[in-house]
């Protein structure tokens, strides 16, 4: 195989002596964080029915940040109700203009508040302020301001159907993009009509409490959406409460296997937007640079914890040595530390957990017989770090192939034709992304047409937008979120 | 003593600056009472020209803005209006309606841009298709904004038809002069104001004040406008428009709805001064791979 040249740790070009950044950390004293959150039921902050809080941590430190709320089943009762009542009292027949003018304000508050809700989210889960500034938030603005306008124009959406909302719905959101995540949901239900209970991720609360702070200041009327912190327990008393008429998942494919099955005897209709491990298709007759640069994002953007992370390297032949070695290049200018430095490329891991099953992939890798090649940069002492990481030499078979690792870490294979590729590529339980880099614009539509997968970017990677559509085929779950695909899982069509 | 007011003078809106109209000429506003509101500006066909110009020079940057950008700025004219709604329900009164109606009028008008600023980035859903065309290419139709777009307002409102007609109009990323209502001029020109701080690019929206019967032959004959929409009920000017129209083949909508319905609301009316482009692309060889998985 082409792709086996000599790999040393040693960089071709030095840049790492004489070329040291000034630290550049984004300042903190501007933000209100509370030392404890309860939950957000029917517009009150209200304690745990339970009692106990539990501790939210700076995983760049390790240091704890705040408590919040330990929620069971009672809390997810009490916010349910707090729901069904708003939701058959005032949401559902608010005409939809009106609707639409508290997302409007919410999506403006979060502008206000943009500088705020970057820091918290970066100090909450470790990714770089300069994702959470320019990626994260910006984005769950536009996705309120997008679905705020929706609100009256459903029937436009769905010609010759009589929209009805759904009711309530149950909302469980993943650690990676914690706002974000937070709108993508809540802004299209709110949109279409019904009311919510969203149970944030237990490693970063914190920014769906501002978020609750932004609701209550908004004017938003009480119980239309509720907020209960907890784990495992707090969610799935939520899916299986027999109050809610409607789940919505971004997380795992365990977990959400768990769930289409224990709403399997019941009416609850379900969006499951779930694991990846997207193909990531260099071409010959790319341009290389674009390309490099399209890898490096794909994989270590949020340090590699992105559903739709391009995590399988797919190069041709005449070109692996080069890619490979232009990659090496790219990484060993990668900056790994400090989440809050404005320099920082690749922050901390978003929990000692999931640093542990990324190291234990690596461990998988090796033992599989891959060649394991990770940038030679510093890493801080405290805190949970990985150096990007590529594997050479990857099969089809390995693990590290056919399981999501989230994190920083790629695989590399190589190919020869089309027809090759697109096997490989398929050649997995999920298909939520894929990318394609050629200068060809009609290889891009025959691969486009190909791949089982729900985005393609091709030559681009990692692109979101609240007007396009976003979801996965097969096992990477169901239903789209975003533009107008995006209300569908929040109406009924009469 | 009681204080001495100070009366504001009505100009037009062009290019984002507030000029007095190059002809130099006014027409009085009259109250009920015949005593003098204001001194409105006699808009001119050299005004209307150096609207054209300023608009044509506004048209590459306002369209090829994102969507989600116009959409915002479409809001921010919303909320700059709601603030300053008991001004232009002063305008109202003073042009003759009733305080009820004057604030519904007001009300509807900024719903309306909100409802506007909402299709910017929605539109394009509706309208476009990806046609499924029997042999292997990608082919698809989007629209894109028609370009410079002539407005004759409604004569019988002040500030609801102009709203109606500005806000789907550049809401498709066209750009556009304005004529306003001659029985009712106040507020277009305050109007003008609100867009000059709502971050709309200088030129996008331009304002003229004068008499319809002068200048709408030379609005329909203009051949850098690629589109009229007549917001009148003149069968005569409609003749007129149509035929002048041919010139340049401007497209002429004609639109005689009640804009104090919210009924008179829809995205058909962006739809109009849309073309569409359709874009074929060639695939290698089409099929839906991968089956096996």
């Amino acid at each position: 195989m082409s792709t086996k040249t000599k790999t040393t740790n040693k960089p071709k070009l030095d840049f790492t002596s004489g070329w040291g950044y000034t630290p550049s950390p984004e300042s903190t004293d501007h933000i209100k964080l509370e030392k404890r959150y309860d939950h957000f039921i029917n517009g009150q902050f209200v304690k745990p029915a339970g009692g106990k809080y539990f501790p939210t941590i700076n995983p760049a430190t390790e240091k704890q940040i705040s408590e919040v709320a330990l929620g069971d089943a009672r809390d997810i009762d009490k916010a349910v109700k707090a729901a069904r009542n708003a939701y058959e009292k005032v949401w559902k027949n608010m005409p939809g203009a009106e609707r639409g003018k508290y997302l409007y304000r919410i999506a403006r508050i979060i502008q206000e508040r943009a500088r705020e809700l970057s820091v918290i989210e970066t100090l909450d889960g470790g990714k770089s302020i300069r994702e959470s500034r320019d990626i994260d938030i910006p984005l769950a603005a536009a996705h309120f301001f997008y679905y705020a306008g929706w609100a009256d124009k459903l029937e436009y959406a769905f010609p010759n159907r009589k929209v009805e909302s759904v009711g309530v719905a149950g909302q469980i959101i993943p650690w990676n993009f914690p706002l974000l995540m937070a709108a993508w949901k809540i802004a299209p239900a709110l949109a279409c009509g019904n009311t919510v209970v969203l149970k944030p991720a237990e490693t970063t609360p914190l920014t769906a409490m501002k978020l609750a702070e932004i609701f209550r200041d908004a004017g938003l009327p009480p119980g239309v959406v509720n907020i209960v912190n907890g784990d495992g327990i707090a969610g799935a008393a939520l899916v299986n409460h027999p109050g809610i008429d409607k789940v919505a998942f971004t997380g795992s494919t365990d977990v959400g296997k768990i769930i289409q099955k224990a709403i399997a005897g019941t009416n609850k209709k379900a969006t499951l937007e779930l694991g990846g491990k997207a193909a990531n298709i260099i071409f010959e007759d790319a341009a290389i640079d674009q390309a490099v640069e399209g890898i490096i994002n794909g994989i270590f953007f949020n340090q590699g914890h992105v559903c739709c992370a391009g995590s399988r390297l797919f190069v041709q032949e005449g070109i692996a040595d080069l890619v490979i070695r232009k990659l090496k290049d790219r990484m060993q200018t990668l900056i790994v530390g400090d989440p809050m430095d404005k320099n920082t490329d690749i922050g901390a891991i978003n929990s000692k957990e999931q640093m542990n099953k990324i190291n234990e992939y690596l461990k998988i890798g090796v033992a599989e017989g891959a060649e394991m090649w990770q940038s030679n940069c510093q890493i801080p002492k405290t805190g949970y770090y990985c150096r990007p990481t590529i594997f050479l030499h990857a099969s089809q078979s390995h693990r590290i192939v056919q399981e999501e690792i989230f994190g920083p870490v790629l695989a590399i294979q190589t190919f020869r034709t089309v027809d090759e590729v697109v096997e490989k590529a398929n050649n997995t339980p999920f298909g939520l992304s894929a990318g394609v880099w050629t200068d060809k614009g009609s290889k891009i539509f025959n691969l486009t047409t190909k791949l089982r997968a729900g985005v393609i970017w091709a030559n681009t990677y990692n692109k979101f937008d609240p007007t396009s559509p976003f979801g996965g085929y097969k096992e990477s779950g169901f239903g789209r979120e975003g533009g107008l695909h995006g209300l569908m899982p929040y109406v009924n069509l009469k | 003593m009681s204080r001495i007011e100070i009366l504001k003078t009505y100009k037009l809106y062009i290019g984002g600056q507030f000029p007095r109209t190059e002809s130099g000429r006014y027409y009085p506003l009259l109250d009920k009472k015949k005593n003098v509101i204001a001194d409105v500006c006699l808009g001119s066909r050299k005004d209307f020209r150096n609207a054209v110009v300023s608009a044509r020079g506004a048209f590459n940057s306002w369209g090829g803005r994102t969507a989600y950008n116009r959409s915002q700025i479409l809001y921010r004219i919303a909320e700059m209006l709601e603030k300053r709604k008991s001004e232009f329900i002063e305008e109202i009164i003073l042009q003759g309606g009733n305080k009820a109606d004057a604030k519904k009028e007001v009300e509807l008008s900024i719903d309306r841009l909100v409802y506007y600023a909402g299709w910017c980035d929605k539109f394009q859903q509706i309208f476009s298709s990806v046609n499924p065309v029997a042999s292997s290419h990608f082919n698809f139709s989007v629209p894109e904004p028609t370009g410079v777009v002539a407005i004759v307002a409604p004569q019988d409102s002040s500030l609801i038809g102009l709203v109606s007609l500005i806000a789907p109009i550049i809401a498709g990323g066209n750009v556009c002069i304005a004529l306003a209502s001659e029985k009712m001029p106040l507020c277009s020109i305050t109007f003008g104001e609100v867009l000059a701080t709502s971050d709309v690019p200088a030129g996008v929206v331009n304002i003229i004040t004068g008499k319809t019967s002068e200048l709408i032959s030379h609005m329909s004959s203009h051949k850098d406008v690629n589109a009229l929409v007549y917001g009148g009920k003149d069968q005569k000017e409609i003749k007129l428009v149509k035929e002048n129209a041919t010139l340049n083949v401007k497209r002429v909508f004609v639109y005689q709805n009640n804009w104090n319905k919210t009924e008179s609301q829809n995205p058909y009316f962006i739809f109009d001064t849309q073309e569409i482009k359709t874009t074929w692309h060639p695939i290698e060889n089409i099929g839906v791979g991968g089956a096996k998985y």
